[in-house]
């Protein structure tokens, strides 16, 4: 029993140092958002100083905080919910229905994702040029929900191929139809698998910067241009582009919160016993 | 149906599964599915997305297009000539394969220790656990520029001052060792993407056969090797080959640290491409570039398949 | 009667539109550079959009990015944007290619005399000018007056860079975290080349020969990257190979570095109590010369020009006029003080006694900038205008990799001749891809 106990909490230490090392940059950038610019740059570094806010009321000042969200929570969720509802069906059968060619399919989908943005950026530029998408939040949806579609397909196979066979059989059996499966049986089975993949998909668009800038100007901007904004100019930036960082990381932590609860779901496949 | 017939079942790496399914007795209506509905979607997108800005990636790279001249026109294979005669792209791609490899090892190393460890529940898990995947949160280009100025700057990063306390010289991490600083900073960033897709498939982990395996005398690492691993074999293989992709187009943290300096040091592919042709308005040498990147992206996943393909 | 009846309706609907057309705001979409002059011409712009109706969109880059989005837009005809910041890099280029609109039509008040002759000539392409200037900067050196006085040594106004390295040498205390001298290290056309570029003119030397030969492996370019590089490892702070204009000035303001070679904008920052720890002890003079005294310092403006694409060249031009005004200097002069009004442009704000005063490197800085000769810069002929950069298309990509050779002979990678001959193999290659030699 006391054995039981020491591994437990030499477990609850060994998680919170790598918790602790892997956020501690973070945790860094978010204190120099609370510093002046003398400051964030000061050495020795200061782990207490006067802490401002007038980097956030900069922020404030110069960019349209809340209409860049918006363009952000709609592109990154909008191209996630869009790539889950193409995506699963085509998980869905690669993994309970599979042919000789679903490998080669696979890799095919993850072939699409071969070609730098830098070598395709002109051609991509001129077709939305001739849709009329420059700069519209369809636009950059339609180009974030094909580049995460892969992934998306990717990991949504690979949960679904946890989930037991008998139990889509069973269904099977008892008359459900291949989408009903799906959507009762294996997405909640596959509930934290969803969720990750989910998360996974919307932190990638979220953060995609390259095409972001490329594609938007003044109306579909997401918060990856308004960082974009803080970077690196004549001047000190450090403590802004923290902040500016920060306020976009936020709303993403609360999401990744939130789905992280799925994954507390410990389960089993009792079930099937 | 006892637990070890199903657990081979669904663990079952032979492809495809189904025949050895009806060979179980199941209908053979199963096979007659149509799947392509399913597919379709999916397919079809993926399928306009690809070809149409290959098509024209790939006619481009036939022509002398440069977006401050009058187009030169057809000129075949002068783009591809001028990119792979160049006597830096030996290194640019030894540069590549590096940064992805050691970018994969570390990450999985690291994500698998770190998704076992997450497992077992204990005292606040949630909350660290969510701490632990905050890298994958941020920017890249803000990521790299906190860690070069931050941390890693050898006169007021928190590094230096650290190594400055314990009475060591502060190491000039992008002048002398350029690659290893910015394979750490990727690694810092993709740990948790890795770690979460693993932490995720050990959800469906049967907790039995652990305990089976204690039962039968296995000590804690035994029972990794011979009862985890092989669980997350298939997870591992899909984050393989979705981190292979990701990194072969690694961009947005070099251009904000090293700038491929010193030298060709830190120059990968995507950014060999960023860097000859479109800095140079040259649309034509970055279609090639694109198209030798793809080419270059096949061969390894050819390779990766190979070594992969059976876990999948 | 029902085809009178549709006709009558439809007359209405389009007249109706017509008068709403008529009555709707005009919208300007600004491309801009996120400098803090621009930030504030940001801020204050809402005068503008009062007074006019105009109602004003904007992007805010990095200088890098916003050139290369631009670039995108407007070579693919885009459209995207009425109004772009541009430098003395694209202006040339893109007017060359017809991009950008002339500005010809200036109104009386306007007074372009007033604009410095050579940031005039610098934006202006067979005599006409296609972008007014917002901000010019030439370079200038920074040092520490305290720590000058307690060496007992005195810097004059036009030194070499042989006189800063001695400077520098004696000034070095790496004990204490006081370099001798701080230059940029990161690689980039604008970033390192933009110093080394100085270098390489002021010992004779110049990046291309009337033949389109790259200079960068011969003597002159050779001396002077080696001196460089000597000086840049002995008096250099740590990381020197990572730091650019923003790293020095923390390094200077912070109290690390005894000189500084950069940007003239600097003295606004490092003169400003807030931003500096060291605004009461700072000196300046001259960018330093060598063997040949022209060419020591560089010349960029940033300047708002109208792309051929938009659709309100009137109003944007009006803009870019109200942005570029004397009245526009003097209301942020009044407004923000005059330490911070934008430099480097016009000859009324170095005449006002104001600026002056609150900007006691005013006259230097109108020095420097009235010297810096794009044309007439090198001690043997060249084929292109520029001081540190050609301004031809080839020029970001063969900068760049010049500039990862010369770091990487910084940090000891290479030496620094093998460095040079490979910059300069790699500058011929490109040229010859694009044509130049044929």
């Amino acid at each position: 029993m006391r054995q039981r106990i020491a591994w437990g909490l030499a477990r609850a230490a060994l998680g919170w140092l790598v918790a602790g090392v892997m956020a501690f940059p973070v945790f860094w950038m978010a204190l120099a958002a609370f510093k002046t610019e003398l400051d964030a740059i000061a050495s020795p570094p200061l782990l207490f100083f006067t802490p401002t806010l007038e980097n956030f009321a900069e922020i404030q000042q110069r960019v349209d905080y809340l209409a860049h969200t918006w363009n952000s929570i709609v592109v990154a969720f909008g191209s996630t919910i869009l790539a889950g509802l193409v995506g699963a069906p085509a998980a869905y059968s690669m993994a309970f229905i599979p042919t000789r060619r679903t490998r080669s399919v696979l890799l095919w989908m993850l072939s699409t994702k071969f070609m730098p943005a830098a070598g395709v950026l002109v051609p991509i530029y001129l077709l939305l040029i001739s849709a009329g998408l420059l700069d519209t939040r369809t636009g950059l949806l339609l180009i974030t929900l094909l580049a995460n579609l892969p992934l998306v397909v990717w990991m949504l196979y690979s949960y679904f191929k946890e989930v037991p066979l008998e139990i889509v059989d069973a269904a099977r059996v008892d008359g459900a139809r291949p989408l009903q499966q799906l959507g009762f049986v294996v997405l909640p089975l596959a509930a934290p698998g969803v969720a990750s993949t989910a998360l996974m998909a919307v932190i990638l668009s979220w953060n995609e910067s390259f095409w972001c800038i490329n594609v938007t100007a003044v109306n579909a901007g997401t918060l990856a241009v308004a960082i974009a904004s803080f970077s690196n100019p004549e001047g000190f930036f450090w403590a802004k582009l923290s902040t500016a960082s920060l306020a976009s990381v936020a709303p993403i932590m609360v999401f990744g919160w939130l789905t992280q609860r799925q994954l507390a779901r410990g389960l089993t496949f009792g079930a099937v016993k | 149906m006892n637990m070890a017939e199903v657990q081979s079942t669904n663990d079952d790496p032979g492809f495809p599964a189904a025949p050895a399914v009806a060979a179980r007795g199941w209908p053979r209506a199963r096979q007659r599915v149509r799947t392509w509905p399913f597919m379709a979607p999916a397919v079809g997108l993926l399928a306009i997305w690809m070809i149409v800005p290959l098509a024209l990636t790939l006619w481009y790279s036939l022509q002398g297009y440069n977006l401050l001249s009058p187009p030169r026109g057809f000129v075949g294979l002068e783009n591809y000539d001028y990119l792979l005669t160049d006597p830096g792209l030996p290194v640019v791609i030894w540069n590549t394969i590096v940064l992805v490899v050691a970018a994969l090892v570390a990450t999985i190393v690291l994500g698998t220790q770190i998704a076992v460890l997450f497992y077992q529940p204990f005292h606040g898990r949630a909350v660290a656990r969510l701490l632990m995947v905050a890298p994958f949160f941020v920017m890249p280009t803000v990521s790299a520029l906190v860690w070069k100025n931050l941390l890693m700057h050898p006169v007021y990063g928190l590094f230096a001052w650290i190594s400055r306390s314990l009475g060591l010289t502060p190491v000039d991490w992008f002048a002398d060792y350029p690659m290893a600083a910015i394979i750490i900073i990727i690694a810092w960033e993709w740990t948790p993407f890795a770690a979460l897709i693993l932490l995720t498939s050990l959800q469906s982990l049967d907790r039995d056969l652990v305990e089976a395996a204690r039962m039968d005398g296995a000590g804690p690492i035994a029972t990794f090797i011979f009862v985890t691993l092989p669980h997350l074999a298939r997870p591992i293989a899909v984050v393989v080959m979705l981190e292979t992709i990701f990194f072969l187009a690694i961009y947005a943290e070099i251009l904000a640290t090293t700038v491929g300096g010193p030298g060709l040091a830190t120059t990968n592919l995507p950014f060999f491409i960023y860097s000859r042709a479109l800095l140079a308005f040259d649309v034509g040498g970055a279609s090639a570039g694109g198209i030798v990147a793809i080419v270059l992206a096949s061969v390894v996943t050819f390779f990766l398949v190979r070594a992969v393909a059976r876990q999948l | 009667m029902r085809s009178q009846t549709l006709l009558f309706s439809a007359a209405v609907v389009a007249l109706s539109a017509a008068s709403a057309a008529a009555r709707a705001e005009t919208t300007l979409t600004i491309a801009t550079v996120n400098n803090p002059d621009m930030v504030m011409m940001r801020k204050y712009s809402s005068n503008f959009e009062k007074a006019t109706g105009i109602e004003l969109k904007w992007l805010v880059l990095e200088e890098n990015v916003l050139r290369q989005r631009v670039t995108t837009d407007i070579s693919t005809k885009g459209g995207q944007f009425d109004i772009i910041t541009i430098g003395m890099y694209e202006t040339p280029l893109w007017s060359k290619a017809k991009w950008l609109t002339p500005f010809d039509d200036t109104p009386e008040g306007y007074d372009l005399n007033d604009v410095l002759p050579t940031v005039r000539d610098g934006l202006s392409y067979e005599g006409k000018l296609y972008s007014l200037p917002f901000y010019a900067e030439s370079t200038m050196t920074f040092f520490r007056t305290d720590l000058f006085q307690n060496a007992g040594v005195k810097m004059p106004d036009n030194p070499t860079w042989s006189e800063v390295a001695e400077f520098a040498a004696q000034l070095n205390d790496t004990a204490n975290g006081t370099y001798g001298l701080c230059i940029r290290g990161q690689p980039g056309w604008g970033e390192n080349m933009a110093i080394v570029g100085l270098l390489g003119n002021v010992w004779g030397g110049q990046l291309f020969d009337m033949t389109w030969k790259p200079g960068y492996n011969s003597r002159a370019w050779k001396d002077a990257v080696k001196f460089y590089v000597d000086v840049g490892n002995k008096y250099g702070p740590p990381g020197m190979a990572g730091n650019g204009f923003n790293e020095n000035m923390a390094l200077f303001a912070s109290g690390h570095c005894a000189i500084w070679v950069d940007a003239t904008v600097a003295g606004g920052f490092l003169f400003d109590p807030k931003r500096s720890q060291v605004s009461d002890k700072v000196g300046f003079a001259q960018a330093p010369i060598e063997t040949w005294n022209k060419g020591n310092g560089w010349l960029w403006a940033w300047a708002l020009g109208v792309p051929t694409s938009s659709k309100h060249v009137r109003e944007a031009k009006q803009f870019i006029e109200w942005a570029t005004s004397k009245d526009y200097i003097k209301m942020i002069g009044e407004n923000e003080g005059w330490l911070t009004v934008p430099p480097g442009t016009r000859m009324s704000t170095y005449d006002n006694p104001a600026y002056q005063i609150a900007a006691p490197f005013a006259k230097p800085t109108l020095d420097a900038i009235e010297a810096a000769d794009p044309i007439h810069t090198t001690r043997d002929p060249k084929p292109y205008v520029g001081i540190t950069f050609a301004t031809i298309p080839e020029m970001q990509a063969i900068g760049n990799f010049a500039g990862r050779q010369v770091s990487a002979a910084l940090t000891g990678k290479t030496t620094v001749d093998a460095a040079l001959d490979m910059a300069a193999e790699n500058a011929e290659r490109m040229l010859r891809q694009a044509g130049y030699y044929r």
